[in-house]
């Protein structure tokens, strides 16, 4: 039964992300194919934008374009958090925010984090939540798709990448709502409330008055799980019965996280004119996920330490799991949403078996099993890079990429992008471990506290937002730090891969032989996988002796 | 009349190619390479290469640690020894294994360099002449050569016609002819004049002579990162800024857990990670690729050239002498109806007596062969008659009246026509029928009777169509150029096996076929001699030069044969995918590596604080130090260990790129991955036996 249910979701989302692959480059990049209706849609969107959506970009203008766009969300964001309290649809008076919490969670939501150091129920008001942070989820996601696009484009030889705003207006109106709207009916179905009346008030049976905190849930939540944003509206996020009430709205949640990721890969085949290699990195990719589900479930299946040799074992660990959920949906859910920097969670993460943890961290740190909506491949894209770039030399030929050199100039890039990520992470981690800022703020000692300080900033470089909690983190120094790791985890690996696009498409393509290094074979595959797990690897085993192993040696 | 006087020059040539086999650690070599490898130790030479330069920066915070333990704490003394020395001994090996390979381009280059004694030369101003160092002669002085003399440098012939022994550079021992005009007017300075009297216009000055600057480029005077190399250096420096960021946040985590850890133990684990193996041996595989050239005789203007060979997709050969012998040989008779073929074979061998070009030698070497002991003797009072542009006919008149005549078929046909004799009407058909397969058709006659054709076709040099197929699995496409007709020269690319032909080719032809397939993406590479190749040399991605070709010929292309051997090219290219293989090999070696070091360093460093992490020791290392210390000291003692490698470059084999690839992910991708678990061990345990842990 677990093994089915485990299969299930990533069966379901292949099935689904085939067709969805096509409809995305149906959307991104219509050619000269596109029907009367799809020429209706570019139009208006052309209209829309005004002059600034007509002029094809270069790398430079479309990565100006995009952080110029995103700046002028955050401001609004801001903006609109900061004076929650003037403004109308808060039926239930939500007051100011502290100016460090606005920062974070106006950073979180434009970087398509949504790490939240508040709890939606108790801060935000429907304004906030709809207007300001489901707005934001959708323009990130669409960001993120756009960039993509536009790196395809750069790959199939071209050095004009499109235009942004049309980009993230095609992924936005014609990819993303869509999809959001078709999965709020079908969990407003399923028993999700979406409602713009306040908390309600109710008399319970034994006689007390309870609050019961309720809203635009539905329309939220889904665009939370397809955009992988992550940020729920409740606290407990996917674990409370009104995110996720039952078994089935669970496998539509679990299904939508890893849906556009892996229709994302698709995609970018298809543009990019190389479906064969697309399909090998989704190889790598899948593989690489069902490797983690299988780990997941296998470590959840034990008991926590506490309760070994105790009649409860047989049941796995179910400490800080929905009973309705269990321990297979719960560490499946886990694993998903790590893999794909969604974030959103069903279970208390904190509770996990160490090694679960550990899966979950792996996932953040690599962030290339189907990752982010469209960046999970762009970083995909770096580890390619640098794998091309070491073994192409091995075939007896100056490194190409998709019968394009790769030189200094693009191996700068890739590293540099590369390197944000184990940076951001791990210096963010030994600062916060050898301060009070952190050490001050862990709920647990040892390895385990020191397991949390490093989740929350992985999870905030990977722009991933889940928290394994344990952690009082809406401090000035958390909410400054993490902030600043989630805006440049963002931008900096979206910027240099367009920078590399650019500049690999301005070079001569070279003719394939056999003495070609080929992208589209199983061998390549297995280039792939080695940089991802070996790179990888060799960045974080220190940090993750140091916490998860060390913990599930100590509790052994 | 056979030659038989040794020419020390070729003694010189030979002394070269041995080098390539020379052993690796050559006593002289290798005093030179360890004292080079102390010198290098200076700071602002070591920083050219970040991987070093932050394992010496390491090496020298140690040795503070080192005094900081002499005065405060000598608990740690032995141990933070231990580790200083070992990585004081890492930069050293890295050091040397560059030195080493530098030192054995100079060996190279001190064999050329004696071919650059100094010389007088008799300059001519204004004709006034004078006698001048050959190290004074500037670029656009005159310089008179006489017999006997020594040409002072390199130039083009511009009044006269010599011969010339160049063995000192080519190692051929047949002198060759240089004149004035046309593709044979440049000579080499060193080479020596045998016969007449040359002027020279000298075209390079002292030191700045094509030789001079290739000399200097082997030295590694002129050294310059290639494209590639500099892209790796990027690469490695970004491995090891990730490196250093791993390590540099271990000792604040570490804060977290109440450890302090040790610097000297950190900076093992950073010099462990950061890819020391490849940093130090990339310099030395770069010299090394340049120095393969020049064991094969090719001297290469750039690291670059030689690097990018192993990028050609296409190669541009010229039929005669590279896919074929020489000059066209008889292979074949046909006789008209009524004739035998011994009498054809006879007559046709009588014809040629006389004919001293390479293909009526072969008419009788074929008749030979055919014959046997029956061959006719050549008469001594037989009157040879030359071939004349006029005539167009050569042939033999014995004194008992018989002559024998051979030409092209119309010449023989009107010589036939004239002596009132008739024309059989199946030789048309045999001539056209020869020509169809590619072969030149020689008709022959005794007095007024026509006997029949013999072939002369080209003989292709023995496996060179296993050399093509070679190339083809490496993905490379052969063109092969040629003056030929399109027919005959189809006949000979089929035979041969390759890709694609220029027939008729002039030298517009090849710039223009070079251009196309540089618009398709593609790489070319070509050897030529001439002036008139110049253009498509330099057009060409590689150009290779033949020593004997003319200056300008030598100037536009990248490289120079001196051997003017043209299947040099394939060599070429061999040489430069040999250089990237080694590269990538041992960078995804030194990469993989880590994966063994961590698990050798990562318990012991927290074993205090975490006892629980002894189960990561999977090796079973004796004690923490003894863990740390074997990681480093494998870390250390492999560079050495690959020189080898890194020198004579990794094993290459004509494959394709698909299981090129599989095979080095296999030997350095796993064997990176498995060697250092067993490396490790085994220095554990030594250094268990002696106690020094």
């Amino acid at each position: 039964m677990s093994l089915i249910f485990t299969a299930l979701i990533p069966g379901l989302a292949a099935l689904l992300a085939w067709p969805l692959g096509r409809a995305m480059t149906w959307a991104m990049a219509p050619g000269e194919k596109a029907g009367p209706w799809r020429q209706g849609a570019e139009r208006l969107f052309e209209k829309i934008a005004g002059p600034a959506g007509v002029p094809m970009q270069t790398w430079k203008g479309y990565t100006l374009s995009l952080i110029f766009f995103n700046a002028v969300m955050f401001i609004v964001g801001f903006m609109l958090l900061a004076l929650q309290q003037l403004l109308p649809l808060n039926p239930d008076g939500k007051g100011p925010l502290a100016p460090s919490l606005i920062f974070n969670t106006v950073a979180s939501f434009v970087t398509n984090t949504n790490l939240q150091h508040y709890s939606g129920e108790v801060s935000m008001s429907y304004l906030s939540q709809l207007l300001g942070l489901m707005w934001l989820q959708f323009v990130s996601a669409a960001t993120g798709i756009a960039a993509l696009s536009a790196l395809a484009r750069g790959l199939a030889g071209s050095t004009l990448l499109g235009n942004f705003y049309r980009d993230l207006m095609r992924a936005a109106f014609l990819v993303l709502l869509p999809l959001a709207a078709v999965e709020a009916v079908v969990l407003v179905l399923g028993g999700v409330p979406m409602t713009f009346q306040g908390a309600a008030v109710v008399k319970t049976l034994e006689g007390a008055v309870q609050t019961i905190a309720r809203g635009p849930v539905a329309a939220f939540v889904a665009i939370k799980q397809l955009g992988t944003n992550g940020g729920g509206f409740f606290g407990p996020n996917s674990a409370h019965p009104f995110e996720n009430p039952s078994f089935f709205t669970n496998l539509v949640e679990c299904v939508s996280i890893l849906l556009i990721p892996m229709a994302s890969v698709w995609m970018f085949g298809r543009i990019a004119g190389r479906l064969r290699h697309a399909a090998v990195i989704f190889a790598v990719m899948g593989l690489l996920l069902i490797a983690s589900l299988g780990l997941a479930v296998h470590f959840e299946s034990a008991p926590a330490a506490a309760l070994a040799g105790l009649p409860v074992q047989a049941a796995g660990n179910l400490e800080g799991k929905e009973l309705r959920f269990g321990p297979v949906a719960a560490p499946v859910w886990g694993t998903l949403t790590t893999a794909t920097s969604n974030g959103s969670t069903n279970s208390m993460l904190d509770s996990f078996n160490p090694l679960t943890g550990l899966i979950a961290l792996i996932g953040m740190w690599l962030n290339v099993t189907f990752g982010g909506v469209g960046v999970g491949l762009i970083n995909m894209f770096l580890f390619i890079i640098v794998g091309v770039f070491i073994c192409g030399m091995m075939v007896g030929r100056t490194p190409e990429y998709l019968n394009r050199k790769v030189e200094t100039r693009e191996m700068k890039f890739a590293l540099l992008a590369l390197l944000a990520h184990p940076l951001l992470i791990l210096s963010g981690t030994a600062l916060f471990a050898a301060t009070a800022w952190g050490a001050a703020t862990v709920h647990n000692t040892g390895p385990h506290g020191f397991s949390e300080i490093l989740y929350e900033f992985t999870s905030a470089a990977a722009n991933n937002g889940s928290d394994l909690a344990g952690l009082g983190n809406n401090t000035v120094p958390w909410n400054v730090a993490t902030g600043m790791v989630m805006l440049l985890a963002r931008f900096v690996p979206i910027i240099f891969p367009l920078a590399i696009a650019g500049s690999l498409a301005a070079k001569k393509p070279a003719p394939e032989t056999v003495g070609t290094l080929r992208t589209d074979t199983l061998l390549f595959g297995v280039v792939i996988l080695g940089s991802v797990v070996l790179i990888g690897a060799l960045l974080f085993l220190p940090a993750a002796v140091l916490g998860p192993i060390a913990e599930q040696l100590s509790v052994r | 009349m056979i030659n038989e006087i040794i020419n020390p020059n070729v003694q010189l040539k030979l002394e070269r190619r041995k080098g390539r086999r020379a052993s690796l650690f050559e006593r002289r070599l290798v005093r030179t390479a360890a004292g080079q490898a102390l010198v290098m130790l200076k700071p602002w030479v070591m920083a050219r290469n970040p991987v070093m330069f932050v394992t010496e920066i390491g090496a020298g915070l140690t040795t503070l640690a080192l005094v900081q333990n002499l005065f405060q704490d000598r608990s740690a003394l032995i141990y933070t020894l231990m580790v200083a020395l070992i990585l004081w001994l890492t930069v050293l090996f890295a050091n040397f294994a560059e030195a080493l390979a530098e030192a054995r381009g100079k060996a190279q280059a001190d064999t050329l360099k004696r071919t650059r004694q100094k010389t007088l030369a008799r300059r001519v101003v204004q004709g006034i002449e004078a006698q001048v160092g050959s190290d004074e002669l500037r670029a656009g002085d005159e310089v008179l050569v006489a017999a006997g003399e020594t040409i002072p440098g390199d130039g083009e012939v511009i009044e006269g016609a010599a011969t010339v022994d160049e063995s000192a550079i080519t190692g051929e021992s047949a002198p060759v002819v240089r004149e004035a005009g046309g593709d044979r007017s440049g000579v080499t300075g060193g080479t020596r004049v045998l016969s007449d009297q040359i002027k020279i216009r000298i075209t390079a000055g002292a030191g700045e002579s094509f030789l001079d600057r290739m000399i200097a480029l082997v030295e590694g005077a002129v050294r310059q990162k290639t494209p590639n190399e500099l892209a790796l250096t990027v690469t490695l420096a970004g491995l090891t800024l990730a490196f250093l960021i791993v390590t540099g946040a271990l000792w604040p985590m570490g804060r977290y857990f109440g450890v302090d850890l040790p610097i000297p133990t950190l900076i093992a684990l950073l010099v462990c990670l950061i890819p020391t193996t490849i940093g130090a041996l990339l310099a030395a595989i770069g010299l090394a690729g340049m120095d393969r050239a020049i064991a094969a005789n090719v001297l290469a203007k750039s690291g670059k050239a030689v690097e990018l060979a192993g990028d050609i997709d296409t190669l541009l050969l010229d039929k005669t002498g590279t896919i074929t012998m020489g000059n066209r040989q008889a292979t074949a008779y046909h006789p008209v109806p009524g004739v035998t073929q011994e009498r054809l074979a006879e007559a046709a061998m009588c014809a040629s007596f006389g004919d001293q070009t390479p293909e009526g030698k072969s008419i009788v070497r074929l008749g030979e062969q055919t014959l046997g002991p029956r061959a006719p003797g050549q008469s001594l009072q037989a009157k040879v008659i030359a071939f004349t542009a006029q005539t167009r006919l050569s042939g033999l008149d014995l004194a008992d009246g018989r002559s024998f005549r051979k030409g092209a078929s119309d010449a023989l046909c009107a010589y036939i026509l004239e002596k009132g004799g008739p024309v059989p009407e199946a030789t048309q058909p045999l001539v056209e029928a020869v020509a169809r397969q590619g072969s030149t058709p020689i008709v022959v006659a005794e007095d007024k009777t026509i006997l029949g054709v013999v072939a002369l076709a080209d003989v292709l040099k023995p496996g060179i169509r296993d050399r093509f197929e070679r190339l083809r699995a490496m993905g490379l496409r052969v063109v092969m150029v040629t003056g030929d007709n399109p027919l005959t020269a189809a006949a000979i690319a089929k035979q041969a096996g390759v890709d694609d032909y220029i027939a008729e080719a002039k030298p517009e032809d090849k710039l223009e076929y070079i251009r196309r397939e540089q618009r398709a993406g593609r790489l070319i590479a070509m050897m030529g001699d001439g002036t008139n190749d110049a253009p498509a040399l330099a057009q060409a991605d590689i150009g290779v030069a033949m020593n004997s070709g003319t200056q300008a010929a030598k100037e536009a292309g990248n490289m120079v044969d001196l051997d003017s051997d043209p299947t040099k090219l394939i060599e070429i290219i061999e040489i430069g995918k040999q250089l990237l293989m080694t590269r990538g090999a041992l960078t995804t070696f030194s990469i993989a590596n880590d994966m063994a070091k961590y698990f050798a360093i990562i318990p012991a460093m927290f074993m205090l604080a975490i006892p629980q992490l002894a189960a990561l020791n999977i090796m079973g290392l004796a004690t923490p130090q003894s863990a740390i210390l074997s990681a480093l000291i494998f870390n250390a003692i492999i560079i050495p260990l690959l020189i080898p490698i890194a020198i004579k470059g990794v094993k290459y084999r004509p494959m394709g790129a698909e299981s090129i690839l599989r095979r080095n992910l296999l030997v350095y991708g796993m064997g990176g991955v498995i060697a250092p678990f067993i490396g490790i061990k085994l220095i554990d345990l030594a250094l268990g036996l002696t106690g020094l842990s």
